[in-house]
């Protein structure tokens, strides 16, 4: 491992700081010299790796801002700290009633020793786990641009089939995400040009021919908050997750599903997808096709084919596709027979 | 009582270490250590150590570390703890499993600076110390939940872990919470009971 010098400011603006001052516009947050740490669950295994080679580390788990280890529910959503770590919030009794899809998607991620350990914020922003990706002597156009992709013609089963480009198919492995898009959160960032938001949709890029920019974070901005609004299909929400084991596995296939329903009418739908894109994946068009019909099986099969129309099959992923909408008629219709 | 101190090259035997008596050779690396800490802000420059406080197994300890020494290799290479242990490094098999401030975690993902001030439990530091086994402890033994043992003092802190964290009330809950503890003798039916045994005397002590 590059050795790395290490620090732990106390609060954002000197974090912020620091990373300013060693990094330029230019730099890409993934590849940059510093580097945030908080659970350090990605990073250290990828420092290790070889994959990350920061010369500086930035511990955040010395802040003090007492808000970014809070979470906040009230009558307008829910507010998460940063640093609140997985374990936590899936653990928490409100979520568990008013945001099931969250709490799911955080209790069926990882191990027991991980969820304590890995921070919201990190977990949004973890990397692929793309085996060509992981390990260096492979091509791969995101850890090292322009290289060439050795998945394309690889054992490339646990890849993507939408998202993808002709530079890299590599899947986005999280759950958290999901269920943040099917409720429209938004993050809050601060960094050396200020705050903003961003809605958790917009946060993750698709690869096209840059696969090495992943989000739309700058290097020295860091994810203070993520923020739920209350949306009316927040309770009637669910995460299905489909895998090779029954626990501590990433998904071959999931879908983060949330529903407003009148009886069995479809008010509003959100549906997003991991396991089987490049990215956490809004399905658009399923929710358009179920946007005020009568949700039942067909209906939901006719959503599960919009959902993947735009598919790409390799080698070995094609049954992906037939998995993915599997797994989304399934979850649409256990989210339909919800005791709310 | 005085605070041991350990340098980061195996200078003492585990035994000396254990008695807790300082040997002279500890002292010219806290002075060096020393220095270190406080350009930090000022650009330290690499490879130069930092000096990191902890509570291991209720005993307090200052180290002197790369910064890339992760808590694990400190526990076993710079301390002499080799009850935790190293199975594939990379956070998957869970053999590394220790308690932070209660919290089971994966110490071979945890960079040892990372924990200064923070309080350590390990396998070592289960026992009471008249000799008495933690509960969980007895129950491995008690129903067998291990063969070659490699993966025994991490499956026994993320067992005490998962129970209080209130993970431990069916025999599925158990097993769900638990899988990121890899036992490649495959005795888990036996962890399981242990971990049930344990788990209701845990209780009621």
């Amino acid at each position: 491992m590059r050795p790395f010098v290490y620090e732990q400011p106390t609060d954002i603006s000197a974090a912020v700081a620091i990373a300013s001052r060693f990094t330029t516009e230019d730099d890409q947050p993934t590849r940059a010299n510093v580097q945030f740490i908080a659970g350090g669950t990605n990073l250290a295994d990828y420092m290790k790796l070889g994959v990350a080679e920061p010369n500086r580390l930035v511990d955040l788990n010395r802040l003090k801002d007492p808000g970014l280890r809070q979470i906040r529910v009230t009558d307008d959503g829910i507010r998460f700290g940063a640093l609140v770590r997985m374990g936590e919030a899936a653990d928490h009794a409100e979520l568990k009633r008013g945001y099931p899809v969250i709490a799911d998607s955080l209790r069926l991620a990882a191990s027991g020793q991980i969820r304590n350990m890995a921070s919201l914020a990190g977990n949004v922003l973890q990397r692929t786990r793309c085996e060509y990706f992981r390990e260096t002597s492979w091509h791969c156009n995101k850890r090292v641009p322009g290289s060439g992709c050795a998945a394309m013609e690889g054992f490339n089963r646990q890849h993507a089939v939408l998202g993808g480009s002709d530079a890299c198919i590599a899947t986005y492995h999280g759950d958290f995400a999901q269920a943040l898009i099917a409720l429209d959160a938004v993050v809050r960032a601060e960094g050396s040009r200020g705050a903003r938001k961003i809605p958790l949709a917009k946060l993750h890029r698709q690869p096209r021919d840059t696969p090495e920019i992943e989000t739309d974070l700058a290097a020295d901005e860091i994810i203070t908050a993520i923020e739920v609004p209350a949306v009316p299909w927040a309770r009637r929400s669910l995460y299905l997750k489909i895998r090779d084991r029954e626990s501590y596995a990433f998904a071959l296939a999931s879908a983060a599903v949330a529903l407003d329903l009148d009886g069995d009418n479809v008010r509003e739908a959100r549906i997003a997808l991991g396991g089987v894109a490049t990215v956490p994946w809004r399905a658009k068009a399923a929710e358009e096709a179920l946007q005020g019909k009568t949700l039942d099986e067909v209906s939901a099969g006719a959503a599960a084919d919009a959902a993947f129309a735009g598919a790409e099959p390799r080698q070995h992923n094609a049954f992906k596709i037939e998995l993915g909408k599997r797994t989304l008629v399934r979850a649409l219709l256990e989210t339909r027979d919800m005791k709310v | 009582m005085s605070q041991p101190s350990v340098p980061s090259t195996l200078g003492l035997s585990r035994r000396n270490f254990m008695t807790g008596t300082v040997s002279a050779a500890a002292a010219p690396l806290l002075v060096s250590s020393a220095k270190a800490e406080v350009p930090a802000a000022a650009g330290a420059a690499l490879r130069e150590p930092v000096v990191t406080s902890m509570r291991i197994n209720k005993q307090a300890y200052e180290l002197s570390l790369d910064t890339r020494t992760s808590l694990l290799d400190a526990l076993r290479d710079h301390i002499g703890l080799t009850g935790t242990k190293k199975g594939c490094d990379h956070g998957q098999c869970g053999a590394c499993t220790v308690l932070v401030d209660g919290k089971r975690v994966l110490s071979c993902l945890s960079f040892a600076v990372m924990n200064a001030g923070k309080d350590v439990m390990t396998v070592e530091g289960l026992a009471s110390s008249d000799g008495k086994l933690h509960p969980m402890q007895q129950a491995f033994i008690d129903h067998d939940a291990f063969q070659c043992g490699y993966c025994t003092p991490g499956q026994i802190l993320s067992a005490i872990g998962c129970i209080n964290e209130g993970h431990a009330k069916s025999e599925d809950d158990i097993r769900d919470y638990m899988s990121g503890n890899i036992c490649r003798c495959a005795a888990y039916p036996n962890i399981v009971a242990a971990i049930l045994q344990a788990r209701d005397q845990m209780k009621g002590a």
